[in-house]
């Protein structure tokens, strides 16, 4: 057969060609491998937002509710709990949030908060430590009336779910006023 | 091929490193730089798509089982759980289970290969013996692995092949219960033969590791049986051999890929979307299609016992094959009776395959029958008494010389 | 010797393939007549739904079939496939009741069902629905894919070809226009039984389930039986994999990239061995 000296970048355009053409179905190979860990269509369908009726939670009453696995406190907060929480310079706060930047307008009596210590994550117990809120049993961390981190190794107070009143005593978890009703 | 190997380490880091673990030298010598007949044809090519096979099996199953249940309540459940919900989960699923159909029919094409060119005869047993191992190791993933949806034939067949044992004698019945881990085919079943199919697919890994060092120890067969005389015979495996393993592999995918998204549900039995059932048996319970053959020779033996002992005898029998053969030529390109002889052992086999799927009445028994010994006289009569009465074809002196004739004769 | 031996072999081989003939799956004395072949939008490499049959033969499922059959690996969210908005399907996944449970009161309850519920069970549990119905009506969700009939030789080669995988909506199809009013002369049907052309062994315990104009269809389509059973069928092989589309798509896209890729490295190979030869 004929020696083949005379060419040789087309040959090395036809290696090149081919080792991209594999590396190209080697990438969209792992695609799908990779893709099927990632939350599967039942788990997030479970995930959808939760409506929740707040008649029945009493004054001063703190009820826990599960929404995407994570456990959301509802607070039912009496005058008492929320003249605590704005009874003090939130500027001097870990870290600094205001109580009414925690509740939405018009229910400043309900506070919805993601139940999972910032610090690392148990959940804290209701009604309890020197705020008026939660405490938490791990590393002592220790949350007030708006669910903000007094004291301890906690680094932020309790995160808010996307959450929105769709009516007076109905709250859906899961969205919030930026999406649609 | 162990030895001081050719490769050597550019890289400070690579000369660091093969003084401590020559992993780069040992795959420098054994899949770069060894020498490789120059005449193997595309038949060659299967031990590298069975390796190929054998790895996406793993892959694609080790992310099946992250969201597969192994519970009788709930593993058809789960099955289409994956099938409906999981991303992809669609095409893992169909990729493994037509993957499987796949890995024998590459290993069916590897084994007749071997069959045709003489590869299991001298100095080449011990590679043959463990391809016999590696094959019923493959036949027992494959069972294992059907059971595994729970669907109406997962359960029978299950019922079915656990049933042979109690064809032992005396201890027959209480083999059969320490199986099942019950009083039939339930939960305890599935729960442990998920874990041996996980478990079988590494020792077939292993042993493939044996099979490709006892390999390297004798180097391959070749289309001439002769063996490589000189430098001029081989060529290095990398890029020559590599080369056209992965065009044969890309090939097969694309028969792979035809089953997968265009008739994902072909080779297998609609009988299994029905979920299991104890008290309600399919009309036909058949094994999927790899094992029709074997079935179709168990079911031709009337008696019980006997018959189970036939199935594994023709699986078994393979193994004698290097002693049973008595020719001293190798590849049947120069045995031209034999040539015939193998041609029809195919058509029986494939015969006896479609047997299996029909049921055991009428002129299918009897056709199956007639099969069946030959089958076997192809082994125990056929072979001994050619290797010693056939007039074989003279044989080139060497490799080059055979390319060389061919390329005149061409010309 | 090697002639007769061949002629021998290739005897035993064809007295195997004598009963060339198509039989459903599971007939054994008799030979049920092989279901007529109907045409589905959905067949072939570039097969796909079509919503609008989808979507009638989801209303003939609701208002016939659901009474007795589940579909319990379908949820009321899979629905948007068909072509329903979100709203829709709430709507529908609403006039579904739902076990939920227990309260806090430890009792189970029933509430309206939502898009992330399955389709609820038409009966507590097997026991009840044998006792309803003397037979456990089976769930419909992979119906379309567990019903099939043999093709017998050659024809179930050329189907690895044609792509030929339709014979559970085939099947299904004419087994709903398969009812026979009276058993022919000498059949021996069971009181309480029904006689099917095309149900194996002839007598199945589900009295017909479709008539003429029973159910509504708002886009004009015949209301007939045999529209009925078109349309349910095609709604059961969506029920069963809903993804074929998607399947097919990533095939094609799959497939030229492997021929491609082949044809690459075939010249490779061919550049490779070119000075070795």
């Amino acid at each position: 057969m004929t020696a083949s000296s005379a060419e040789p970048t087309r040959r090395d355009f036809l290696y090149i060609a081919t080792g991209a053409v594999g590396a190209i179905g080697a990438a969209a190979t792992l695609v799908p491998l990779v893709a099927q860990m990632n939350p599967d269509a039942s788990t997030i369908a479970a995930g959808a937002p939760v409506e929740i009726d707040l008649s029945p939670i009493t004054e001063g009453q703190i009820v826990k509710v599960f929404w995407r696995s994570k456990p959301i406190f509802i607070f039912h907060r009496a005058k008492k709990d929320i003249d605590a929480a704005r009874n003090v310079d939130w500027h001097t706060l870990p870290d600094p949030e205001s109580d009414a930047d925690r509740v939405k307008k018009g229910h400043d009596e309900w506070l919805v908060v993601i139940g999972i210590c910032t610090h690392l994550g148990c959940i804290p117990l209701a009604h309890q430590g020197n705020y008026d809120g939660w405490f938490c049993p791990c590393h002592g961390s220790q949350y007030d009336s708006a669910g903000r981190i007094r004291q301890g190794p906690a680094p932020k107070n309790l995160y808010l779910p996307p959450y929105k009143f769709v009516a007076d005593s109905k709250i859906r978890i899961g969205e919030d006023e930026t999406s649609k009703a | 091929m162990s030895g001081h190997s050719a490769y050597q380490p550019q890289s400070a880091f690579m000369k660091w490193m093969e003084r401590r673990l020559p992993i780069a030298g040992l795959v420098h010598s054994s899949f770069v730089a060894y020498p490789t007949p120059r005449n193997l044809n595309y038949w060659w090519t299967f031990g590298g798509i069975l390796s190929f096979l054998l790895g996406a099996q793993i892959i694609t199953g080790i992310i099946l089982v992250m969201h597969y249940t192994p519970q009788a309540d709930m593993a058809f459940d789960s099955v289409e759980h994956i099938m409906r919900d999981v991303n992809y989960g669609w095409l893992l699923r169909y990729l493994h289970a037509n993957g499987a159909s796949m890995f024998f029919v590459a290993v069916y094409i590897h084994i007749v290969r071997g069959m045709y060119y003489g590869s299991y005869k001298e100095p080449r047993e011990v590679l043959w013996i463990l391809g016999v191992i590696l094959y019923l190791l493959m036949m027992a993933t494959g069972f294992l692995g059907y059971t595994l949806p729970w669907g109406q034939m997962s359960f029978w067949g299950a019922t079915v092949i656990t049933n042979f044992f109690s064809a032992i004698p005396v201890v027959g019945e209480s083999v059969v219960t320490w199986l099942w881990g019950g009083y039939g085919v339930g939960n305890p079943t599935l729960q442990r033969f998920f874990s041996l199919h996980y478990l079988l697919p590494f020792v077939i890994a292993g042993v493939v590791v044996l099979h490709v060092w006892a390999l390297h120890v004798v180097g391959q067969n070749n289309p001439t049986g002769v063996e490589p005389k000189t430098e001029k015979d081989t060529v290095a495996f990398t890029p020559y051999a590599t080369a056209k393993d992965s065009f044969m592999m890309v090939c097969f995918c694309v028969v792979f890929a035809w089953f997968v998204f265009y008739v994902p549900n072909y080779l297998g039995h609609a009988d299994n979307y029905i979920p299991a059932n104890p008290a309600v048996t399919p009309n036909h319970i058949v094994p999927e299609w790899y094992y029709l053959p074997f079935y179709a020779i168990l079911r031709a033996i009337p008696n019980k016992l006997m018959g189970v002992i036939a199935l594994f005898g023709s699986i078994g029998i393979l193994a004698f094959l290097p002693w049973l053969d008595t020719s001293k030529v190798r590849s049947a390109n120069y045995r031209p009776l034999y040539r015939q002889f193998f041609w029809i052992f195919v058509a029986v086999c494939l015969g006896l395959g479609y047997l299996g799927s029909k049921p055991p009445e009428g002129g299918y028994v009897l056709a199956a029958r007639i099969l069946t010994f030959y089958y076997f006289a192809h082994f125990l009569i056929i072979l001994p008494v050619l290797g010693l009465v056939e007039r074989t074809k003279p044989l080139p002196n060497s490799i080059s010389e055979s390319i060389l004739a061919s390329k005149r004769a061409a010309n | 010797m090697s002639r007769t031996i061949l002629a021998f072999a290739l005897a035993g081989s064809l007295l195997g393939l004598t009963a060339i003939g198509s039989q459903p799956v599971a007939a054994q004395e008799h030979e049920s007549p092989v279901p007529p072949r109907q045409t589905w939008s959905f067949a072939g490499p570039f097969g796909t739904f079509d919503r609008g049959q989808l979507q009638r033969g989801f209303k003939v499922y609701r208002e016939v079939c659901s009474v007795c059959h589940g579909l319990k690996y379908v949820a009321f969210r899979n629905l948007e496939a068909l072509g329903y908005s979100e709203a829709q399907v709430k709507t529908i996944a609403a006039e579904f009741k739902v076990t939920d449970g227990p309260n806090d009161q430890g009792e189970m309850f029933e509430r309206p069902g939502r898009p992330a519920d399955r389709f609820p069970a038409p009966w507590p549990n097997e026991n009840a629905a044998r006792a309803r119905y003397n037979a456990v009506p089976p769930d419909m969700s992979v119906l379309a894919k567990a019903r099939s009939y043999e093709r017998g030789f050659p024809w179930f080669i050329f189907d690895i070809f044609t792509q030929f995988q339709e014979q559970g909506p085939d099947y299904i199809h004419a087994l709903m226009v398969g009812y026979k009013a009276k058993a022919p002369e000498g059949f021996a049907l069971p009181p309480g039984s029904y006689y099917n052309e095309y149900f194996p062994g002839h007598t199945i315990a589900m009295p017909p389930p479709l008539s003429d104009k029973q159910v509504d269809y708002t886009d004009g389509s015949p209301t007939t039986v045999d529209q009925y059973a078109k349309d349910v069928a095609a709604f059961l092989v969506w029920a069963a994999e809903p993804h074929m589309e998607q399947r097919k798509r990533i095939g094609f896209q799959v497939m030229i990239f492997l021929l491609i890729f082949a044809g690459l490295l075939y010249f490779t190979k061919k550049k490779v061995w070119a000075d070795a030869h």
